[in-house]
């Protein structure tokens, strides 16, 4: 029981505190965009659908934003229980970055959150979408400085150290916009989109699947794969800069995602496989020669560096961060997939009369936050062993707390927010299922949407041109 | 010109913060505590409803209190995190049980588990703050820049008084919410038990005033030597006449009145509170010059606490100003 420690428990203590947490925000920072879109439309075309969406989703918003607030009021805390060398280190670096997200998004969150929610009766529409897009503002903002700082963890810039050893800012422009900030960020907040789109296209699916002539159910799955068409490709091309600023910044990260022991030349691109640490080698592996090299060197015999460069105890663990990387990618490609055979679909006018369309997309709802979830590992595991990379390691940042301690409280954490949370998952699903359109006699037309299919418009038109 | 003493500002400020987080989110843990002394399901409804649309950002200034302590002065923020470890995470259990049902309850038929969730969570939540209050006035010993004691060190009774005397002060605070923002029966209710959390409030100051001196000789010094006596005694005698004018204003059936001298009460107990910290930020073991940041972090954050606090307080107060008046039934959006 050796690996039983205080400092281990702490920290699978934060991965679940915040995996927990992070779905909520991803899933609020999606939703409050398409609200206030739907908010937009509605003021401009004056069509009760969006009206009736908006109503729809709100109600899911309320719902995961509160299990978002109370499960970071927790984060803002964990810093300083379990993790107390680590803040007094970095607090002058880490604390006002994320003092500026205090300040610029939860406000502004939890300010118009109230009138979004409540208000509609007390102000106008105007003041009302206002309300909307200040939200959505807010948790554009929350993410821009959370992923500032965590980018610093990653590729620390602007900093120096002072007497106490404390890591201290020099240069703020560069500290929040630390080489790996602009495309976390990206990546991020498309990851949010995307996770967001495929949750609300898979409710759609869902209600399509039941009664295909529901109006709102397609609108919804409308928009919900025009984001995947357009998004999901958007996202690969954005990974794959943010996987070749990890080459330039973090490369030690990349061989385990990759599972790249040796450095050479001609490095294969392993698809899959089974790495083992032990023996520096993946067994079964999948790979295409030289493809690697390629990817990440922009040659077929470019070096690409292996975790043979770092003693073996500085290794992040390999396994983790390999098949974490692995699950986000395939996800990504099985949305990018949805995404083309939506369009597809949608030009021939069979969107919403496809089902096998409607069970991939219900099957693979939660396939936007799984990858998510599988990103962090990826980055955060990969980032190991340092809490703050290159120069704080997560063996020196922890609390002087004992055992019992840190695991009484993750006990505590784990049962409360397995009961907590789970309900409140429950009663998410539970809104999910209800009719949007309840009480309105408001249906598509089949015969009318069968023929103006997009493609069908197209060559009608231009035959008519001709 | 002399140079700005950026640490003293923000002491201020992070004051300020968690002054404005006691004055706004404790009414609405007071709601939550005296919830189960409503008698039916339509009270409930209202004194819910009349903290829903703020509770959120009533809850938000805690953050900045966390998140500013951990940025201004991160020695401080590393040390009594640890040292009030267990409260800490009772605290935040409670917020979670608490902040959780305002929207679960509105989701189910079975509303009593997240009622009683509800009041679970605030009633934590409120013993721990009092406790924590307690356990840093008791100071905190350090070593290394780390917490050098033991884990059950905050628990002592004076600790669990103060945890009391908070859960009547917040029940003050709540009642007297519900006075303003309610009318009928529920009013009456909530005059009467404004009237009996007050004496228990008044009472629990009275207690905690006395006892504070006790714990350490710096305290004693500041608040009984001559003339320092002289720059103290204001307070508890404001806390006295402000007490006066809270039960005058409930004798007179005042809407707003008993509300505002129930939060003055908690601004002179905090001008209280201030006097027996300073220079501490942990006492006695850390000042605030032992434990600030440096001026590069304190300076940038202070910029943006400039222009953004001013914004903050104006939107809510807007917001605050929206849902003004009375609660009236079937107001939620459910």
């Amino acid at each position: 029981m050796e690996w039983f420690t205080a400092l281990n428990v702490a920290r699978i203590q934060f991965a679940f505190t915040v995996s927990f947490h992070i779905v909520f925000p991803a899933f609020t920072i999606g939703l409050a965009s398409y609200l206030a879109v739907l908010e937009g439309l509605w003021l401009a075309t004056g069509r009760n659908v969006y009206q009736r969406l908006f109503r729809f989703w709100v109600r899911i918003f309320a719902v995961a934003f509160g299990m978002g607030v109370v499960s970071g009021v927790v984060m803002s805390y964990q810093f300083g229980t379990n993790w107390s060398r680590f803040s007094d280190l970095t607090g002058p670096v880490l604390g006002p970055l994320l003092g500026y997200e205090v300040l610029s998004a939860f406000f502004l969150e939890a300010g118009f959150l109230g009138v979004m929610l409540f208000g509609m009766n007390r102000v106008g529409r105007g003041l009302h979408f206002f309300a909307t897009l200040m939200v959505a503002l807010g948790t554009l903002m929350s993410a821009f400085w959370i992923l500032s700082a965590n980018s610093w963890m990653q590729t620390p810039a602007g900093h120096t150290v002072n007497a106490a050893g404390q890591l201290v800012p020099d240069d703020w422009w560069a500290v929040i916009f630390n080489p790996s900030f602009p495309y976390r960020f990206v990546h991020m907040v498309l990851a949010a989109y995307l996770a967001t789109a495929f949750i609300v296209g898979g409710v759609a699916a869902w209600h399509l699947l039941r009664d295909r002539t529901q109006r709102d159910a397609r609108v919804m799955f409308s928009m919900a794969m025009w984001m995947a068409t357009l998004v999901a490709p958007l996202q690969i091309v954005a990974g794959h800069l943010h996987g070749l600023n990890s080459v330039a910044h973090q490369p030690m990260k990349v061989a385990a995602m990759e599972a790249h022991f040796e450095t050479r030349r001609g490095q294969p691109l392993i698809l899959l496989g089974v790495p083992d640490p032990d023996s520096a080698t993946v067994r079964y592996a999948l790979e295409i020669p030289r493809a690697g090299s390629v990817l990440l060197g922009g040659a077929a015999d470019a070096e690409v560096p292996g975790l043979d460069r770092l003693p073996r105890e500085d290794w992040p663990h390999v396994p983790t961060v390999f098949y974490s990387f692995r699950i986000m990618v395939g996800l990504g490609l099985i949305m990018a997939g949805i995404g083309l055979w939506s369009f597809v679909q949608r030009l021939r006018g069979r969107l919403y009369r496809t089902r096998s369309l409607h069970r991939m997309a219900h099957l693979f709802a939660p396939a936007g936050i799984v990858a998510m979830l599988c990103g962090w590992v990826v980055t955060e595991v990969g980032r190991q062993p340092y809490t703050v990379y290159g120069l704080l390691r997560t063996a020196e940042s922890g609390s002087p707390v004992e055992l019992p301690a840190v695991a009484g409280s993750f006990a505590v954490f784990v049962i409360v927010y397995t009961a907590v949370f789970g309900v409140g998952v429950y009663y998410l699903l539970k809104l999910m299922r209800e009719d949007p359109a309840a009480g309105t006699a408001d249906r598509a037309e089949e015969e009318d949407r069968e023929r103006t299919g997009m493609l069908r418009r197209l060559t009608a038109w231009a035959r008519e041109e001709r | 010109m002399p140079e700005l003493d950026l640490a003293l500002i923000w002491l201020a400020l992070l004051g300020a913060a968690v002054l404005a987080y006691v004055l706004l989110d404790g009414f609405d843990l007071g709601i939550g505590i005296l919830f189960p002394f409503l008698r039916d399901e339509h009270e409930r409804n209202i004194a819910m409803n009349s903290v829903a649309p703020v509770w959120d950002g009533n809850e938000t200034w805690l953050v900045l209190g966390g998140g500013g302590l951990f940025a201004v002065f991160p020695l401080a923020y590393a040390v009594i995190m640890p040292a009030l470890y267990a409260p800490v995470i009772a605290m935040l259990t409670g917020l979670i049980l608490r902040g959780v049902a305002f929207e679960f309850r509105g989701r189910t038929e079975r509303r009593g588990i997240w009622d009683r969730s509800f009041f679970a969570g605030s009633l934590v939540a409120t013993l721990c703050q009092g406790i924590i209050l307690g356990a840093l006035l008791q100071g905190i010993p350090t070593e290394n820049r780390s917490y050098a004691g033991g884990w059950w060190d905050w628990l002592t009774p004076f600790s669990v008084v103060t945890g009391i005397a908070l859960v009547a002060g917040y029940c003050l605070l709540g009642a007297t919410w519900l006075v303003l923002k309610t009318e009928g029966d529920l009013q009456k209710w909530a005059r009467q038990s404004a009237g009996r959390f007050a004496w228990a409030t008044l009472a629990g100051i009275g207690v905690f005033s006395l006892w504070t001196p006790f714990l350490k000789a710096d305290y004693m010094a500041k608040w009984f030597s001559w003339p320092a006596l002289l720059y103290t005694a204001p307070v508890p005698l404001l806390v006295l006449a402000t007490g006066f004018q809270l039960f005058r204003s409930l004798r007179k059936a005042r809407d707003l009145t008993p509300f505002l001298c129930a939060e003055g009460l908690f601004v002179l107990c905090f001008v209280g509170l201030l006097i027996s910290f300073y220079p501490y930020v942990v006492p006695t073991s850390l000042t605030i010059r032992d434990a600030a940041a440096p001026d590069a972090s304190l300076g940038f954050l202070l910029v943006g606490a400039a222009i953004l606090l001013p914004l903050i307080l104006a939107y809510t107060a807007g917001v605050y100003w929206v849902f003004r008046g009375k609660v009236r039934h079937g107001e939620g959006y459910h």
